[in-house]
Formats: C-alpha cells, structure tokens, sequence
C-alpha cells in the first residue's frame, strides 16, 4: 500500500541524491512505444478519457516496492491500467482474465 | 455563459513566498516539496490553468488558476548549496501555493533572510 | 546502490514476455475490442512520435541563431512562433524557449515525473528519466552538469528549470565560434540534444558525452 501520510512523497526527488547518472541508453522497444501511444491517445482525445494528471497521479499512489523496482514504461502501464479500471474503462476481471489468456499463450 | 476573467493575484518582480502546506492523505501536488516555504520572486504571469490537484482525481470542469513563474535563488533554497551564489531555479508555481513574500503564513522556514 | 539499473527491462526482443508487457498487450487489445481507439490510431501515434528527434529543435535553434527577430518572437512566444514560422507543432500548451548566455547556462529538469518537449526533440534520453538526473540536477547543477563532461564557469549563472506544469522548455544553446557564415543546415547539424535540455555545450564539432 502506499504510504499515503507520509510527508514527502516518493515521486517527490527534487534535493535528493539518487546516485551518479548512468550514461546508458536503451533503444525504446514495440511494447513500450505502444504504452506511449496508449497514453497520448487516451489524453489527447477532445473527449479525454483520461488526464496526465491522473495518469501520473496512478504512478504516485503506486506501493513503494513497485515504485523503487519497475522500470520507466512499466509504471506506466501499472498507472494507466489500475486508472482505467478505476473509471471504469476496464473491469479489473476482464483485464486480469486477458492477461492470464496471455501468459498462457505466450 | 462565460467563466469570469481570471485577475492574477501576482505580477512579475513580486515576491512570493511558497506555501509551507505538507499536506498528507490521498492527493496528486505538483509544487515540490523542495520548495515549500521558500521565498522568490514572480519571473512572469504563465496564463490560467486548471488545477492538476483536480484533475488527477477526475475533476474536470474546475475553475482555471493563474499559474506563475517564480524564481529563487539556489543559495537560499538549500542550506548547503554549492555552485555560484548568483545561481537560481524556475519554477511553474500555481497560484493557491503562493502568498505575498513576508505574509500571514511565512515563517515556516528558519532560513529565510529576506 | 542507482536506481538506473531499475529504469528500463531488459531488451527481450524474441525473448519471453514479462507481466508488464503481457498486461500492455492486455490493455490494449480490450481497449481497441472496446472501440476506444483501433489498431491504426495506435500505429499512427506511434509513427508520429517515432519521426520526432532532435533535428526539429535543432532547426529551430539554428534559425534563432542567425534571425535576431526571429529569436525575440521565439523567445517571447515559443510554441506560436515555431508553429507559425516554421511549420513545428510542439502540441503541448506551450514551449518556454530560455537562452543561454554568456552570464547564464540553463538547465532542465522535470522532478516529479519526466516531462520534455517529445515533439521538438524525440523521445527522452533514459538519464533524463532516471532518479537520478531528477532528484540532483536541482540541488547540485554544476555537479550534475560534471558528469556529462559539462563544466560551468563559476563565473556564470546556472538557471535550472524544474518543468512541473503545461509548458515544456527548450534550451537555446549559445553559438559556438568559428560559425560564422553557416547556412542554417549547417548549424543544425551541430546541435544536439544534451545542448537543448541544457546537459552541454555546442561544440563546434560533436563531442557530448552521451551520444544520440
């Protein structure tokens, strides 16, 4: 769960020191660039149906271990499926339900 | 039926003090933490937007807020600052975190030597 | 211990697929299934974003440096004036063009998220993302800025631009010596990206540390 009392937090760097900046770069891959899509698609629409604030907001509440371990474009796609289903987009069921269908099939 | 005008409470060269609010709770903030209760001077009036507190929870239609640039210099803002004295961070500050610099609510921050 | 090992998965180009992106394939299937947008919205976003890179900022740092007025427009009315005059639709509310000088170097930094200006300069460098780049650059800039091979005169002013609202910024490097006379192509091919978020210089040939 996220720490929803604590005072700073945890997307909230600014005045941190979260190490050297590592100088790699990864070439961006199908399914990430497809989460970018998702996303701009979603909130760029006149009738948006979802914001980037609530997209960002999604990524903010997310549990601390996630936040500390998953990678950039994962965090998206965490924020921006529990935000769809929490508008009921998508059924949390259904969502769960085509995963599963796909790690089967994969 | 037109939203009535937006009249920015600041102005450039005004000096504004950032509210020193840690508020807890679910909530989606888009003024660092880093800056709360920090003083600096408004660098331009940015337009009106709609508050992204609001928005983050599905809060669409609220009213727009003047949005601000202000200033500050770096030496003030962190107690162990490095870099030139002369040195300074922007930041787009909306307009319910801000107060008149020397107001009500400042003296939250024991470092401020304005 | 970084956080950057963390930042991205691992290239699995034929390997298998995690949850997360089992749980994007799942997300988008059921919305295109849903109507909310199809296959082709998706492919022409993507491509959209894809032809985006830094040579569109670089166009338009080179046209700044050689058109004075043009310049103050830019600066004045940064997402009006490149739409306008040179036909580059930044789509975000607004792009705050900021100038680099010989009293002031800027730097840019969205410390809450990742915010950068995708339509003028392409994706965003992994380093922008990283913890790291966001948690430092706004307490120890010329530190920062060391890293990238990027040493400020203490002399000179650095001015961070921490983007926490709509606009997005777009660096205008200084010109370096030994241009004069170059046709804009020209100039524009030697700006790169770490110049336009503020991470170097231009040199007059291309010697950042992070290539492209």
């Amino acid at each position: 769960m996220p720490d929803y009392d604590n005072i700073r937090q945890q997307h909230d760097m600014g005045g941190l020191d979260k190490g050297p900046v590592a100088p790699s770069e990864h070439e961006i891959v199908l399914w990430e660039k497809q989460v970018e899509a998702i996303m701009r698609l979603l909130s760029m629409r006149e009738d948006q149906i979802v914001t980037v604030d609530e997209l960002r907001r999604g990524i903010e509440e997310m549990p601390p271990e996630l936040y500390d371990t998953i990678g950039y474009y994962e965090r998206w796609i965490v924020s921006l499926s529990n935000i769809l289903v929490e508008k009921g987009v998508l059924g949390r069921a259904e969502l769960d339900a085509r995963v599963r269908e796909l790690e089967a099939g994969a | 039926m037109s939203a009535p005008p937006i009249r920015p409470r600041f102005g450039p060269g005004d000096a504004v003090t950032v509210s020193a609010r840690f508020p807890t709770g679910r909530r989606h903030l888009r003024t660092p933490f880093y800056i709360r209760g920090k003083t600096g001077e408004v660098e331009r009036v940015c337009g009106a937007y709609r508050n992204p507190e609001e928005l983050a929870f599905g809060a669409y239609d609220g009213a727009r807020l003047p949005l601000y640039r202000v200033r500050f210099d770096q030496a003030h803002v962190w107690d162990d600052y490095a870099g030139n004295p002369a040195d300074t961070i922007d930041i787009e500050i909306y307009e319910t975190w801000l107060e008149p610099a020397g107001g009500p609510t400042h003296g939250g921050d024991d470092s401020d030597a304005a | 211990m970084p956080h950057d090992s963390h930042e991205h998965a691992p290239i699995e180009a034929d390997g298998p697929q995690g949850y997360y992106q089992h749980l994007a394939a799942a997300t988008r299937s059921l919305l295109i299934e849903k109507g909310v947008f199809g296959a082709g919205d998706m492919r022409a976003m993507i491509e959209r974003i894809d032809e985006r890179s830094p040579a569109f900022g670089a166009r338009i740092v080179a046209r700044a440096w050689t058109d004075a007025a043009f310049k103050e427009r830019l600066l004045a009315h940064g997402k009006k004036t490149m739409k306008e005059e040179m036909d580059i639709d930044p789509v975000v509310a607004d792009i705050v063009v900021v100038e680099n000088t010989a009293d002031v170097h800027n730097v840019v930094v969205c410390t809450l998220c990742s915010c950068y200006p995708v339509f003028i300069l392409g994706r965003p460098p992994d380093w922008y993302k990283s913890y790291a780049y966001r948690s430092r650059t706004v307490r120890d800039p010329r530190g920062v800025l060391r890293e990238f091979g990027t040493e400020i005169d203490p002399g000179r002013e650095v001015r961070v631009h921490d983007s926490t609202a709509d606009m997005r910024y777009l660096v205008l490097p200084m010109r370096p010596e030994g241009t004069e006379g170059w046709p804009e192509e020209k100039l524009a091919g030697i700006v790169t990206r770490d110049t336009m978020v503020g991470a170097a210089e231009v040199q007059g040939s291309v010697q950042n540390r992070y290539c492209e």
